[in-house]
């Protein structure tokens, strides 16, 4: 059967509250008939950081310590592929990187699969993303390729120790547009061979003022998901 | 199957159910066959056990509901239900595992009552004289009463996600079928008639068998009604979406 195969964190990851940890991770264990269901167990609470936890109810367990005990019994028969749907919702900052680390982690040896709203998780963690609107299929890239998509442009952050004239960044080869922010300035530039950084360093021996925060901006995903999405 | 099974038997205890259910059926029981003047087999004067065996159907329409009515029911409310559907494992073991925990709790409650068999049969006059056919009789007929209770508990908790709702359908159910059709059969122009209304009702086959008659027909009647209320379930159970 292809259940067998499969390791499934529903969304908001139900769980049995009135079962022990081991009685639960043993019942699903002995739902897969798994064998050597204790040293498994073992295997799976030492994954899942659950060692301190082990003794107790799950009822009693908070919201991270009750999502792993849900990676723990999606992970007991050792699936070849991990379906998890929203791993990090409603967890504080400190638990969702631990459970971003375990995911890369099991992604090395397993196919894991994700759903989530978080784009900055799918940048650390995806290697592959899917972006579905209204159940349409609008994006299936790797995830470097779609952070490119719908751009022919570069943004730089950069910002000088002395005053500069606005209308020199302008006349720079291949700058499209530069905007005053707080201290410096966004240029938007054409993609391709422009060397902007040298041009920048050379303006500022020009003008005898130095360079103190220069920065390539990457389009970040969400960019992407608003442009997919909205039109 | 198993697994499903232990899991279920292993909540009751660890919820506090079945420790529950089995002190207020057998304090009941109890207090009705040995206590309460009006019942007690010792005011009564005969050594059968008709106390018991009359008053457990009506005791187990309230205990048998109230043990089943979660199977389902809570499963879906909490969301654990989609954990156990996706595990492979088959629907009917699924639902096979809560009626046999629910069974087996129920058979585990009656147990103890075997005791009023050993007292009463001492009781008697001369000692040992007790009909144990009947009684006998009357034991297989109450676990397979049990056993439509119990079918029919689980069918209505999975019609529902909310306990209360599977608790009274479940009652309501137990009930109709219990007594309804001998009830019916009591209306003046159906009493003359041939036509044995009452034969569809649990309350005629638990009569039956009580006297220590097994009848292959009565067995088929039990068997078909839980089989019927199992099926129920796997087609309600089967019918869900997502």
């Amino acid at each position: 059967m292809v259940r067998k195969s499969i390791g499934y964190l529903p969304e908001h990851n139900p769980l049995y509250l009135d079962m022990y940890i081991k009685e639960y991770l043993g019942f699903v264990a002995q739902v897969f008939q798994v064998k050597n269901v204790n040293k498994r167990i073992k295997e799976c609470i030492e994954l899942t950081g659950l060692g301190l936890e082990q003794k107790k109810q799950i009822g009693q367990l908070s919201k991270g310590f009750r999502q792993r005990v849900g990676l723990a019994q999606a992970l007991i028969h050792n699936p070849d592929v991990l379906i998890l749907d929203e791993p990090t919702s409603g967890l504080d900052p400190n638990q969702v990187v631990e459970i971003r680390n375990l995911i890369s982690t099991l992604g090395k040896e397993k196919t894991v699969m994700l759903s989530t709203h978080q784009l900055n998780e799918v940048e650390a963690i995806c290697s592959k993303a899917i972006i579905i609107n209204h159940g349409k299929l609008v994006a299936d890239k790797p995830t470097s390729e779609l952070k490119q998509y719908g751009r022919d442009s570069t943004s730089f952050y950069v910002q000088f120790t002395g005053a500069m004239d606005i209308t020199k960044l302008e006349n720079i080869n291949g700058v499209e547009s530069v905007k005053k922010e707080d201290d410096g300035f966004i240029l938007n530039c054409k993609k391709g061979d422009f060397a902007i950084q040298e041009s920048l360093f050379s303006l500022a021996v020009e003008n005898s003022t130095s360079i103190i925060t220069l920065q390539q901006r990457d389009n970040s995903l969400e960019d992407v998901f608003k442009t997919l999405t909205q039109s | 199957m198993r697994s499903v099974l232990i899991k279920e038997f292993r909540s009751f205890l660890s919820l506090l159910i079945a420790y529950v259910v089995m002190v207020v059926f057998l304090l009941i029981t109890g207090l009705m066959t040995w206590v309460f003047e009006d019942f007690s087999i010792l005011n009564n004067g005969y050594a059968n056990m008709d106390v018991l065996f009359n008053i457990a159907p009506w005791i187990f329409i309230f205990l048998v509901s109230a043990i089943t009515m979660r199977s389902f029911s809570e499963e879906k409310k909490v969301g654990t239900l989609e954990t156990l559907t996706t595990k492979p494992l088959k629907d009917m073991d699924i639902i096979m595992g809560k009626y046999l925990a629910c069974l087996l709790l129920v058979i585990i409650t009656i147990l103890p009552t075997l005791i009023y068999y050993y007292s009463v049969s001492q009781l008697g006059s001369p000692q040992g004289n007790i009909d144990t056919g009947a009684v006998i009789g009357s034991y297989i007929g109450l676990i397979f009463l049990a056993g439509i209770y119990v079918a029919i508990g689980i069918f209505s908790s999975s019609i529902t996600d909310n306990q209360i709702v599977a608790f009274i359908i479940s009652m309501f159910l137990c009930f109709f079928f219990y007594q309804a059709f001998d009830m019916i059969k009591s209306i003046s122009f159906l009493r003359n008639s041939d036509f044995g209304i009452d034969w569809f009702g649990i309350g005629y086959h638990y009569r039956n068998i009580s006297f220590g008659k097994i009848d292959t027909r009565n067995i088929v009647y039990f068997l078909s009604m839980i089989s019927l209320f199992i099926f129920l379930t796997k087609a309600v159970f089967s019918s869900r979406k997502w």
